[in-house]
């Protein structure tokens, strides 16, 4: 069966009992996440791994860590790339960074950051600006074999062209390819790079902040909550903010209806990135 | 509880279309009077660019609002919403959207079965998806599960459709209630509100 093939193969009262057991024995809380999203992607590991029944899916599900973190990584949406958006980049090049600067250290955060390619993109940024060796790049994802790629810092070499285009959009005057080295089919990013990166697991359903922060990225997670869920890491996002310092969501997410809005003013009229003011 | 009531109520339209169906879509935005009251959701396949102004185009072609899909929108009468570029919309059951940057389906995002097959789960019965003309698979399964969970499925005549292949697609796997020409696109959409006129 294809996995776009989306017959309601669990329903909602099964979604349910997965749900309670991830939180029971797991402590894994998916139940505030965007329903139809997440019931599309319970459905797509249920068909691809071909489960002959509901109750074998749930009963591998309690008992077998393996398919959990296989199961956590196949619902959570891993799709990311390097600069993607490129304007979004060039405004944290143009208007965010310069501002950044001129403090001692700089400490951002990223959230959700998947396999890294972002972050890979924002050390390269700073680096250009000579800002790399005073910032920290805490980056952190609910889901641990996303951060253990995001560690290696070992891309697909077939992405590296429109990569090096992104880069070139979002206002990268160099050579994109000085900052890897290819072998065979795939690339590694400079030590130098990843250096200043801090990797580590981390739920914004249920952490807390663990740190003050100057710039916090957190791009296409919001989308996969639903808004009091948005409106809670929103404010966790806040609290974890020092005054004047940035916070920047991905391009179809805002604070505008969030209670921590009016704290807030956007940086430029296009991208999603806010200055927190007070 | 407002929203469930607004749920049980409400009737909505989608449209999916690709290449070959913007102008079909331009004269179904044209054609629709400011009473029309059914909210339509419109899957546009589209080059992957947010900077070309069509939001504005199409709403300065039309008497009700259209607007690009935001995350967490809450469906409303008399406005349309317009999937944006590269990302997918999904229809949740308490009456909202939710927009999604997983993996392509059929090499589209956003995709029309993703949007047909979570409004078919979400509003049942009250889902009216029209499949325009293009020349991709997407929509086919999105019409299956409209019609599975009792929607109206409906294409362009694939005989007068730009790029006749998905709408052909659709009739050749899915089940077809209504297959209409390009004269009557916009007076079916406008019989939609009275009833379904099937």
């Amino acid at each position: 069966m294809k996995p776009q093939m989306m017959e309601l193969l669990i329903n909602e009262k099964e979604l349910g009992l997965i749900l309670a057991d991830l939180n029971d024995k797991h402590g894994y809380d998916f139940s505030a996440y965007s329903k139809a999203s997440l019931t599309r992607r319970v459905n797509r590991i249920f068909a691809l791994d071909r489960f002959p029944s509901f109750a074998e899916f749930r009963y591998q599900l309690k008992s077998d860590q393996e398919f959990l973190k296989r199961f956590v990584e196949e619902i959570t949406v891993n799709l990311t790339e390097m600069f993607r958006d490129p304007s979004f980049y060039q405004t944290l090049r143009e208007n965010v960074l310069p501002t950044l600067g001129t403090y001692p250290l700089i400490r951002i955060w990223h959230a959700g950051c998947s396999t890294g390619e972002e972050v890979y993109s924002l050390a390269i940024l700073l680096k250009e600006m000579n800002l790399l060796h005073k910032s920290i790049l805490y980056a952190t994802d609910i889901n641990p074999s996303v951060i253990k790629k995001a560690r290696n810092g070992i891309f697909p070499l077939s992405q590296m062209k429109k990569y090096s285009e992104n880069y070139i959009n979002s206002g990268g005057k160099n050579d994109f390819s000085k900052y890897y080295s290819a072998n065979y089919n795939m690339v590694k990013f400079d030590k130098e790079l990843s250096r200043k990166m801090v990797f580590s697991t981390h739920n914004l359903v249920s952490d807390s902040s663990f740190n003050t922060f100057q710039l916090i990225i957190c791009r296409n997670v919001l989308i996969y909550f639903e808004k009091d869920l948005q409106e809670r890491v929103l404010n966790l996002f806040n609290e974890s903010l020092d005054s004047l310092s940035f916070l920047g969501l991905g391009s179809k997410e805002t604070i505008k209806f969030s209670s921590i809005s009016k704290l807030f003013k956007q940086v430029t009229d296009k991208e999603r990135i806010w200055r927190k003011y007070s | 509880m407002e929203k469930v009531q607004l749920k049980d109520k409400l009737e909505i339209i989608l449209i999916g279309g690709s290449a070959g169906s913007f102008h079909i879509i331009m004269n179904i935005l044209r054609g629709l009077e400011n009473n029309f009251s059914i909210p339509i959701i419109i899957v546009l396949h589209r080059k992957n660019d947010d900077k070309t102004g069509l939001i504005e185009l199409m709403n300065s072609s039309c008497n009700l609002m259209v607007k690009e899909a935001e995350d967490k929108d809450i469906i409303r009468k008399g406005f349309i919403y317009i999937a944006p570029s590269d990302y997918h919309v999904l229809v949740e059951k308490n009456g909202s959207l939710s927009l999604d940057y997983s993996e392509k389906i059929n090499f589209s995002r956003p995709s029309i079965d993703v949007t047909f097959q979570t409004a078919a789960e979400a509003f049942g019965s009250k889902v009216t998806a029209i499949l325009l003309s293009g020349s991709n698979q997407d929509g086919t399964e999105g019409l299956k599960t409209v019609k599975e969970f009792g929607g109206t499925t409906v294409i362009q005549n694939p005989k007068e459709a730009e790029f006749p292949f998905m709408p052909d697609y659709a009739l050749k796997h899915a089940t077809i209630d209504k297959i209409i020409g390009n004269e009557q696109i916009v007076s079916f959409i406008k019989n939609c509100d009275s009833k379904h006129q099937l």
